[in-house]
C-alpha cells in the first residue's frame, strides 16, 4: 500500500463516526490496517463461524445481520446503516463470526484487518485504548438496543389513557 | 363541555386490533383542531375515552381517529357500525408546536400506534414543505405486519419532500427492511442537529430513549417535543386522574417540550 493510499483511507477512517475526533497518528496506523471495499445486493460481508479477520465500517448502504433457522430460513436480527460497524467479534477470542453480515443494496464499506489491528493495539497500548473506546460504546448501545426489544416495547399497555 | 354528536361516515381496518373512524359531524360545524390535539370520545351506554386526532388539519369536515381495541370502550369504538353516533368532546390538549419546525430540519419519530398522533404533523409539513429545510420521518415498530398506514409511508418514501426510515424489532424472512430499535435509527437520519427540531410519539420508554439518543446527538433540548399519555378520563384538567407530577396531561399536554418532563418520565410513583 503506498503512502498516499494510506493517506486517503486515514481521511475516510477520520471522516468515520467511528473514528472521528482520533489522533491524526492514531488513523493513519489503522490505515495500514484498512481497505475499501464494495459489496452488491446479496453478498456476504462475512459469514457466521468464519474467522473474524475483517470487520467493516458501513459508508452506504445497509447490512443485515443474520441467523440462518433450521425450518425458519434466515432471520435479521439487526440491520446495520451506514455510519455504523459491521461485526464485533474480532475483538475478543476466539475471534469468530456469531452472525452472518449480507449487504443489502450496494454496500460501500471500509475492511478493517482485525488481526492488524489488535496487533497495532497490542504494540501501542494508548492506541488500543482509544480504539476500545470508540467500540465499547457501539457494543453497549447493541446491549441497550436488544434489551430494549426484548422487553416488547409496542405491546398494548394494561392500562392505557388514550387509546392512540 | 357536552359532547356533540358525530355520525360514522366510514370504518377502514388498519392492523388486526386498530381501526382508522372517519367521523362527520351532525350539525354539520366543522371541527378544527391543531396537529397533537386529542377529542373524548363517549360511545353510548358503554363510557368514554381519549383518542388522538390522526387526519389532516387542514380538513375540518371530518374528524379522523385511529384506535386500538385495548378495552370496552375502544373496543366499542372500533366494532362501531357505520352509521352510529358517538359523541364527541373537543379538541383538547396542546398542539405540536410544528412553527418552530419553520426554516429548520424537521423530524417525526414515531413508534407503533405513535404514528397516529404525528400524522397530523406531517400532513402538515408536506402542505408546508417550502418553509422547511427537509421532513424526516422516522418509525419503528414491533413486526412488519404491525406497520401502521404502510401505504402511505411508502407514499411519502416515494416523493422527494420526505425521507422515511422504517424499521422493525424483528421480522421474518420475507421482510427486506431494516431490523433495530428506533432509537438507533434516528442517528444516522439526522442531517444537523443543531437545526433540527424533533416530534416524538410512541410508548414512554421509546420516547425516553429517543428523546436521549436526539440530545445526546445534539439536538437542542427545547426543540423536542414529546405526546404523553395517562389515564384521562374528564380531558379538561378537572379530575386529576392523568396527573403527572405537576402537570395535568389532558390539560397542560399531551404534547410536552422534552425539559418540562425529562425528569418525571424517569419517576417510578409517577
Amino acid at each position: 500500500m503506498t503512502e498516499s493510499n494510506i493517506k486517503s483511507i486515514a481521511d475516510i477512517l477520520a471522516a468515520h463516526p467511528l473514528f472521528a475526533g482520533l489522533d491524526p497518528e492514531i488513523t493513519d496506523l489503522l490505515g495500514g490496517c484498512a481497505k475499501n471495499e464494495h459489496f452488491s445486493d446479496g453478498d456476504y460481508l462475512f459469514k457466521a463461524d468464519g474467522p473474524a479477520d475483517t470487520f467493516y465500517l458501513v459508508r452506504s448502504g445497509d447490512v443485515a445481520l443474520e441467523l440462518r433457522m433450521p425450518g425458519r430460513g434466515r432471520l435479521t436480527v439487526q440491520t446495520v446503516p451506514a455510519g455504523h460497524v459491521a461485526g464485533a467479534s474480532w475483538i475478543l477470542p476466539p475471534y469468530r463470526w456469531r452472525f452472518d453480515a449480507r449487504a443489502v443494496g450496494t454496500v460501500r464499506a471500509t475492511g478493517i484487518d482485525a488481526t492488524c489491528l489488535r496487533n497495532k493495539c497490542d504494540a501501542n497500548p494508548s492506541m488500543g485504548y482509544q480504539v476500545m473506546q470508540r467500540f465499547l460504546p457501539i457494543v453497549a448501545e447493541r446491549l441497550q438496543s436488544t434489551r430494549l426489544r426484548l422487553i416488547d416495547l409496542y405491546a398494548p399497555p394494561a392500562d392505557v389513557g388514550r387509546a392512540l | 363541555m357536552l359532547p356533540r354528536p358525530f355520525k360514522l361516515r366510514a370504518r377502514r381496518p388498519e392492523l388486526a386490533d386498530t381501526v382508522t373512524l372517519e367521523l362527520a359531524a351532525v350539525d354539520g360545524q366543522p371541527l378544527g383542531f391543531a396537529p397533537g390535539q386529542f377529542t373524548m370520545l363517549y360511545v353510548h351506554g358503554v363510557g368514554e375515552i381519549a383518542i388522538s386526532i390522526s387526519g389532516d388539519p387542514a380538513d375540518s369536515n371530518s374528524l379522523i381517529q385511529t384506535i386500538r381495541g385495548v378495552g370496552a370502550v375502544s373496543e366499542a369504538l372500533c366494532s362501531l357500525p357505520e352509521g352510529q353516533m358517538v359523541g364527541v368532546r373537543g379538541p383538547l390538549g396542546t398542539a405540536w408546536p410544528v412553527e418552530r419546525a419553520v426554516g429548520k430540519h424537521l423530524m417525526v419519530v414515531a413508534g407503533g400506534l405513535g404514528l397516529a398522533p404525528t400524522r397530523p404533523i406531517i400532513y402538515w409539513a408536506l402542505a408546508n414543505r417550502d418553509r422547511l429545510k427537509s421532513i424526516d420521518i422516522v418509525y419503528g415498530t414491533r413486526s412488519p405486519d404491525q406497520i401502521l398506514y404502510p401505504q402511505q409511508l411508502l407514499g411519502w418514501s416515494t416523493t422527494d419532500d420526505a425521507r422515511v426510515g422504517v424499521t422493525v424489532d424483528r421480522a421474518g424472512q420475507d421482510w427486506t427492511g431494516r431490523v433495530g430499535l428506533v432509537t438507533d435509527l434516528v442517528p444516522t437520519m439526522l442531517r444537523d442537529p443543531a437545526e433540527t427540531v424533533a416530534m416524538v410519539c410512541g410508548p414512554e420508554i421509546m420516547m425516553r430513549f429517543t428523546a436521549q439518543a436526539l440530545a445526546d446527538a445534539g439536538v437542542p433540548q427545547t426543540d423536542i417535543h414529546l405526546s404523553l399519555e395517562r389515564n384521562m378520563k374528564c380531558g379538561i384538567g378537572w379530575c386529576g386522574h392523568c396527573q403527572l407530577g405537576p402537570h395535568l396531561i389532558c390539560r397542560d399536554g399531551p404534547v410536552f417540550p422534552y425539559p418540562e418532563v425529562r425528569d418525571l418520565m424517569t419517576v417510578w410513583e409517577l
